[in-house]
């Protein structure tokens, strides 16, 4: 967006010296923030920073101790999200709230159905309003296609729309590209330029610092709840966005060294999997990782490495094929045996498969150990050395928490995503098998977890990255693999490759590039 | 914690005690006392039904003033109050224990109903062998009777994803049919002109204090510390917490979902089934195609008010006791029918499950202990295949 902020007129929102007190944290301190007509705002900040309380105090879930918000200049008293709403202000969450059983018109219209009557709504109407503000912004959406159908970016979409149907005029984004792939989030991208130009004014939230660079017209960076810089994307880069968040320099890129693999150490031949409904997801994968290398598997999302990863850590039998770890023929293995023979397991989904979150630190960190020695004895547990090794585990994995026993749920994302790998990676491992281990994460965490990675690495582990985020895939991995519909259709050294490469083969699954680069297939 | 000779550290961890404390209580203690409220203005409004009653504003304290003294104003009292409570502190126990597990166990009633009968085959069969004998094999027998009750909808869960709110009612009804059929067929006493099984003779649990306070007390008051150990101290109850709390992170992190449920429903069947078994060894001592019980329900709404810890279990179940035990007097005394009590018992259950007041006292504390049953229910209630 080449237009001078400046020229593009009178701020549509200003909050004003907002602060929000909890008890024990000031989550926003005397924060300034204004939002021109047709401008795109990112808030830069770590987790925990404020963002989400600065937005919840604009959308009014939570009330500020002090500051006052005006809208056009005349200031305003929001009283709760249905006062937003009615004030143009809409918020698109990062957990969709939409009801995947009902269709997107019924998801647009809930809360203000258009009646055709008292009885019954008005489906063509709704249908009508949908269809044209889809065009309007350049987008195809079934107004009649259930929810629950459509593709995560095509959610993401019928989330804006939403805020569009209601009129919105001031849209927060939180953290939207979360969940999407690089050409969702390009598409995305298109659609709040569109927007933009349209007239609507939109604070992005994320902590994606190429992104922030790429989409705002300005950046607000917070860091514990204050603003501490501003800065137009055409001044600044990433390191100086970095550091301002963090508060210190930090390392953007993993300097991951040289790899000395050794012998093979997972060794999997035509391994066959099929999915919840019984069709075959993966098929024929072949594959090795040595000891001592990471091999990273890039891909869209739903291309088999959910289930690829679920039968290697033991949680899917295959329907045929081999599974060999150190020499040692492993396939349809529990993952408790998978566990104990050395395999570690960092999930994709922290909340859903990584952690309790209504369980203690200490419990969650003996989440897969908890019944062997040290922490019990026979049947009985041993809370005193529990609580032991979850204390030094704390301490070495530099997870912030008030103590053992607070409630994982409590944690930022970050520390959370702490303490899974604190408990995989503690001990020795032959394998870790890592499923987007940074997604979500602020960049002082995705530091903190490369480096913890490349260490074992360098002390042996065979390292299997999954990751839809292909810079993660680039930077992280020895050798590259691309899984597309259920097969790998490349193997090569990630030295020798680049990001348009993989990004072909991972839209294509190589029908014109396969021959290129198949030339080092493991 | 010795606490003493660190006052500060002493202090601070007195107030995240209470802190804590008040976390757990708030929710319960409001129910209670919104649900006497409003049974206070449900006894004014219906005592202005009757004709010619004066209008009187202290008919509620004189009623509740009346429950308490039926309650705990003697000796017996206090006896008869502890009997009926040892019945809601097992089965709740038993309800309390699937609710950690995630389950929601709506079968206490068919459970206890197959547990009385189960000790009564066993007690009136071998009704005059020594008691030392008889009472531990007819309690195992109860306590048998009411896992494999337990079981049933524990097993279609784990394999078939059958909910078992929906099996556990329908065992309810084969359970009561199964007992009438049991009593007026095999287990029917030869001589007896009515539907009736013969009587426990020695297997009966002896009397060891007041009217009928009754072995059975004893073994209420052991189960509460055996069941709080098993959850908090050994690997097993920690699987059972961990499937309830999340099972998908239990599977991936090795556990076995299947198998814990179909055990963790076995053992609140028994426990469902021992409260049969020490009710009908201790009190009926024979089984009549009639027989049932209002224990069934009842210890749902105990393990719900006890948020599903042991100890709250056995002051909800006390309370429960208490309330049905001075019913009585307060009909004498105030002439508030005693069918008052279940109303006061619906509407605990009904705030207790209420958002508003959880959400009330919810707020700013997100710390509070183990996030209870309640949201349990929302959860399992119409949730996906267990794999």
């Amino acid at each position: 967006m080449a237009s001078d902020p400046a020229s593009i007129g009178a701020p549509a929102l200003e909050m004003r010296g907002i602060t929000k007190r909890y008890p024990g944290v000031v989550a926003n301190d005397r924060i300034d923030l204004d939002l021109r007509a047709g401008e795109i705002h990112a808030l830069l900040g770590e987790n925990g920073a404020g963002k989400t309380t600065l937005m919840n105090v604009l959308y009014g879930l939570a009330r500020p101790d002090e500051g006052q918000i005006l809208i056009d200049g005349t200031p305003v008293h929001i009283a709760g999200p249905a006062d937003a709403i009615r004030r143009g202000i809409s918020m698109v969450h990062q957990h969709f709230m939409l009801v995947p059983v009902l269709t997107v018109a019924e998801n647009l219209v809930l809360g203000q159905e258009t009646m055709a009557n008292p009885v019954f709504l008005d489906r063509r109407e709704a249908a009508r309003r949908i269809r044209e503000l889809a065009a309007r912004f350049g987008f195809e959406l079934d107004p009649e296609a259930k929810v629950g159908s459509l593709s995560v970016g095509q959610q993401q979409r019928v989330e804006i729309l939403k805020a569009l149907y209601r009129e919105a005029r001031i849209l927060v984004l939180d953290e939207p590209t979360a969940v999407l792939t690089p050409q969702e989030t390009e598409e995305i991208f298109a659609l709040l330029r569109r927007l933009a130009t349209d007239g609507h004014s939109i604070v992005f939230i994320s902590h994606k610092l190429y992104e922030v660079l790429e989409i705002a017209d300005r950046i607000t960076v917070i860091r514990r709840g204050r603003v501490v810089g501003q800065r137009l994307p055409g001044a600044t880069d990433e390191a100086d966005l970095a550091e301002l968040m963090v508060g210190r320099a930090v390392q953007l890129t993993a300097d991951r060294g040289e790899s000395h693999p050794a012998g093979p150490m997972l060794d999997v031949q035509d391994l066959h999997v099929a999915d919840d409904r019984g069709s075959e997801v993966v098929r024929g994968v072949d594959l090795t990782v040595r000891a001592g290398e990471i091999l990273g598997i890039a891909g869209v999302a739903g291309n088999g490495q959910d289930e690829l990863v679920e039968a290697l850590i033991g949680l899917r039998r295959p329907r045929a094929g081999q599974v060999r770890l150190d020499g040692v023929e492993v396939t349809g293995r529990s993952p408790r045996n998978m566990n104990e023979a050395g395999v570690g397991y960092v999930p994709a989904d922290r909340h859903r498969f990584g952690l309790i979150l209504s369980f203690p630190l200490y419990d969650n960190l003996v989440l897969t150990s908890y019944h062997r020695s040290p922490y019990a004895h026979g049947p009985l547990r041993d809370d005193a050395a529990i609580l032991r090794t979850a204390e030094s585990a704390i301490e070495r994995f530099d997870v912030r928490t008030p103590s053992a026993t607070a409630l994982a749920g409590t944690l930022s994302g970050g520390n959370q995503q702490k303490v899974v790998v604190a408990r995989e990676f503690d001990r020795d491992l032959k394998l870790l098998i890592l499923d987007q281990p940074t997604r979500g994460l602020d960049v002082g965490s995705i530091e903190f977890i490369h480096r913890q990675i490349i260490a074992k690495r360098d002390a042996g582990a065979a390292v299997l990255l999954v990751s839809a985020e292909l810079d993660e895939v680039m930077e992280m991995s020895d050798r590259i693999a691309v899984m597309y519909r259920g097969r790998l259709v490349a193997v090569t050294d990630a030295r020798s490759t680049d990001k348009n490469a993989v990004g072909v083969l991972m839209a294509t699954g190589g029908r014109e590039a396969a021959s290129a680069m198949s030339g080092t297939q493991a | 914690m010795s606490g003493r000779t660190e006052p500060p550290g002493g202090r601070r961890r007195l107030g995240s005690m209470l802190r804590t404390a008040w976390g757990v209580l708030a929710v319960p203690a409001a129910a209670i006392v919104l649900a006497l409220l409003v049974g206070a203005l449900v006894i004014i409004a219906s005592s202005t039904l009757v004709p010619n009653h004066p209008f009187d504003p202290t008919l509620p304290i004189t009623a509740y003033a009346a429950l308490a003294q039926g309650a705990f104003g003697s000796p017996n009292a206090v006896v008869e109050t502890i009997v009926l409570a040892t019945p809601l502190v097992l089965a709740g126990l038993g309800v309390g224990l699937g609710f950690k597990a995630g389950l929601f166990n709506i079968g206490a009633l068919g459970q206890f109903l197959m547990g009385a009968v189960g000790a009564v085959a066993i007690g009136s069969a071998l009704h005059d062998a020594p008691p030392i004998m008889v009472i531990p094999l007819a309690l195992l027998g109860g306590m048998l009777a009411g896992a494999f009750v337990g079981f049933i909808p524990g097993v279609l869960k784990a394999v078939s994803g059958a909910h078992e709110v929906v099996t556990t009612i329908m065992l309810n009804y084969v359970s009561l049919a199964m007992l009438s059929w049991l009593v007026s067929g095999p287990l029917r006493f030869p001589r007896s002109p009515q539907p009736v099984t013969g009587d426990v003779g020695n297997a009966a649990l002896p009397i060891l204090i007041g009217r009928d306070g009754h072995l059975g007390i004893i073994i209420a008051a052991l189960a509460v510390p055996l069941v709080w150990f098993l959850l908090y101290r050994t690997t097993l109850g920690f699987e059972i917490r961990a499937v309830g709390a999340n099972p998908d992170a239990a599977r991936y992190a090795g556990m076995k979902p299947r198998r814990l449920i179909m055990l963790t429903m076995s053992l609140a069947g028994m426990l469902a089934g021992l409260a049969g078994a020490s009710n009908l060894l201790g009190l009926n001592h024979q089984v009549t195609a009639t027989f049932s019980t209002t224990v069934g329900f009842d210890s749902i709404t105990v393990a719900l008010l006890g948020r599903s810890n042991p100890v709250g279990i056995l002051f909800a179940a006390l309370l429960f006791g208490a309330m049905r035990n001075g019913a009585g007097l307060m009909q004498i005394k105030a002439g508030v029918p005693v069918e008052l009590v279940d109303l006061v018992q619906a509407i605990i259950l009904l705030f207790l499950v209420a958002n508003p007041l959880r959400r009330y006292f919810r707020r700013g504390s997100a710390a509070s202990a183990d996030l209870g049953t309640p949201d349990t229910i929302a959860r399992t209630y119409g949730s996906e295949v267990v794999r």
